[in-house]
């Protein structure tokens, strides 16, 4: 086919830079938008699928993490004794108060370990070691949060919750989705910073043993340690994700955005495209005079639709990943894996083929006879 | 000389409101291989919708209308495309060539319709654009061109799809007499030399010589029918009749 789609699209290099303006707009907002809700999916669950856990063990009504409520740790001891079960750790999460040197306060949230064990380790350590924490009063947190936590290098000693802590390490990348950013330390320690009594914990943490038959662990484990919930890592992320994304609305709020940015989108492309349509109406009249199928009238719409999405999406994705790139240093990051970049790409062409279908019906109903108006 | 457009009685009503308006009330016409026939009348008269009928661009209101023996009043809209590509070339008053493709591209448009292979048409529209002597404008696109050069652009898109017929609408309306001349002198070559049935919708006297035969439409009707010298008495007429703008010219 002769290159009219093309000649066409090109023709008009103002109508052409409005529609893919629009297309980059679109693209970008939703790439932002999902990416945001993946990171902030990821930064809700983080810990917890981070774990290297198998169950995790909760008081009764525990929805997500950051609300454990402590129970005795003596049930620790019955968890260990049920076949199947390799290793059961006591684990603290909860929130309490950093004092920065300016006097300034901030909520942290203490991770209290055994350090000894693999799991609920601090990963991605840029300095120090996870055995640091063996050290009285030693924290490990992330370098994002120095500056808001007055941190400026390891060996610096605050206070939490009326305790001594003095920074041992740092990691990277590991973000709270609250403002609260996560505190590695021992489990002692993390009583003392949490308030909470010697006998108590907040979680406890199961590894299964090689062809341990989880469904029949979790059943013992019920039948032996009242009062608790045993859910599996996956399911008490998913609960943690959910409260988040979607009973507090912040989920629901990003995905509207990008539902926000494809409708733009949409709107940019359609009226453009049929303005071009409009623009060469006649041309796509001597087409059909000559004797071209309707087929082939909608296949340069198309064409021209299509060609619109490839640039567009081109353009929006290179301004999408300066954009993700910029963001890793913020509070909130945005994530753009593989999938969702490819699945943007036939989003994208979607929006502007589904764009089109409104110069489409217009084309349908051109009367050929129009050609003999002079 | 072959029948190549047989109409009987053909009637055609234009909806508008309550009372239709009648473009078409009952014409009679056959059109040969080999003949260049003028359409000639007043404004309204139903030239034109005479020329979108037996182009298969409108549908007749009653009557008959073949093609090559092929009836097509009555055809459905998907099926008259068809009949355009294969049998029908167009050539327009105002050129309507595709300005962001050059000429030799606007002639392998139409062969692309006809599901010719790139490199095919390509070599195929050279060899057109030579007939109409228009070789070196191969690149050139319609806003490079003159009138006459457009006009004859057109004529080989026309000839693109090889077809038994071609219908022009006022196709030297837009051009000088003597760049008329040249267009008129192709479509006579056309029909005379390549035995295609060529009819013409004019208001120009000035391309009297180069019919055939002139039919007069008046009022929706076949008016005159005629060839040789009775053709210019038969313009003449008419335009005493309707005191129509373009005189006789000898």
């Amino acid at each position: 086919m002769p290159p009219l789609a093309q000649r066409n699209l090109f023709h008009d290099k103002v109508r052409l830079t409005v529609t893919l303006t629009g297309i980059v707009f679109s693209v970008v907002l939703i790439v932002v938008q999902l990416g945001l809700f993946f990171g902030f999916t990821t930064a809700t669950s983080g810990l917890i699928d981070h774990s290297g856990a198998d169950f995790w063990i909760t008081s009764k009504n525990v929805p997500y993490v950051e609300q454990g409520v402590a129970f005795s740790e003596r049930k620790l001891n019955l968890v260990r004794a049920v076949p199947g079960v390799a290793d059961a750790q006591k684990l603290v999460a909860h929130w309490t108060q950093w004092k920065r040197h300016d006097g300034g306060e901030d909520s942290v949230q203490i991770v209290g370990i055994n350090v000894d064990d693999p799991m609920e380790r601090p990963w991605n350590l840029v300095q120090g070691h996870v055995e640091d924490l063996k050290s009285p009063d030693a924290i490990i947190l992330d370098e994002l949060y120095k500056k808001k936590l007055g941190v400026t290098g390891a060996g610096e000693v605050f206070e939490i919750n009326g305790h001594r802590a003095r920074v041992v390490g740092f990691t990277r990348g590991i973000r709270s989705f609250t403002t609260s950013p996560y505190v590695f330390t021992s489990f002692k320690n993390a009583q003392d910073f949490t308030n909470l009594r010697e006998d108590q914990t907040y979680f406890i943490l199961v590894k299964l043993s090689a062809g341990a038959n989880a469904g029949q662990v979790r059943r013992d484990v019920l039948a032996r340690v009242k009062d608790v919930e045993v859910y599996s890592t996956s399911e008490f992320s998913r609960m943690t994700t959910f409260y988040w994304m979607f009973t507090t609305g912040a989920g629901v709020a990003v995905l509207i955005a990008a539902a926000l940015g494809l409708v733009v989108g949409f709107v940019v492309v359609a009226q453009t495209i049929y303005a071009t349509t409009m623009d060469h109406i006649r041309e796509y009249g001597t087409l059909k005079a000559m004797g071209a199928p309707n087929s082939y009238v909608y296949r340069v719409i198309m064409q021209q639709a299509a060609i619109s999405a490839v640039i567009g999406y081109g353009l929006g994705m290179l301004v999408s990943v300066f954009v993700v790139r910029a963001s890793q240093q913020g509070g909130a990051a945005i994530l753009m894996p593989l999938p969702m970049a490819v699945g943007m790409f036939f989003l994208t062409l979607a929006m502007c083929i589904g764009a089109a279908l409104v110069s489409i019906n217009k084309v349908t109903n051109i009367d050929p006879a129009m050609v003999f108006k002079g | 000389m072959k029948t190549k457009i047989q109409v009987r009685d053909l009637k055609k009503a234009y909806d508008e409101g309550r009372s239709g308006t009648l473009a078409l009330r009952g014409v009679d016409l056959d059109v040969y291989s080999g003949e260049l026939l003028l359409l000639m009348g007043p404004s309204g008269s139903g030239k034109t919708t005479l020329l979108s009928i037996m182009g298969c661009i409108l549908g007749a209101t009653s009557g008959s209308v073949r093609i090559e023996g092929r009836e097509i009043v009555g055809l459905g809209q998907g099926e008259l495309p068809g009949i355009r590509l294969s049998q029908i070339g167009f050539v327009f008053q105002g050129f309507n060539l595709f300005p962001t493709l050059t000429a030799g591209e606007n002639v392998e448009l139409m062969l692309d319709l006809k599901g010719v292979k790139k490199s095919a048409a390509k070599k195929r529209a050279q060899e057109l654009l030579e007939q109409v002597g228009l070789a070196e404008k191969y690149g050139a696109f319609p806003s490079d061109l003159s009138g006459g050069q457009k006009q004859r652009i057109a004529i080989a898109r026309a000839l693109a799809g090889d077809p038994a017929i071609i219908l022009a609408d006022e196709p030297t309306a837009a051009l000088d007499s003597q760049t008329g001349r040249n267009v008129m002198e192709m479509l006579t070559r056309l029909a005379h030399e390549k035995e295609r049935a060529v009819v013409v919708v004019t208001h120009d006297s000035r391309v009297l010589d180069f019919a055939d035969r002139i039919v007069t439409i008046e009022d929706g009707l076949v008016a005159t029918n005629d060839e040789g010298e009775k053709k210019q008495a038969a313009w003449a007429a008419l335009v005493q009749a309707h005191s129509l703008a373009t005189p006789l010219v000898a």
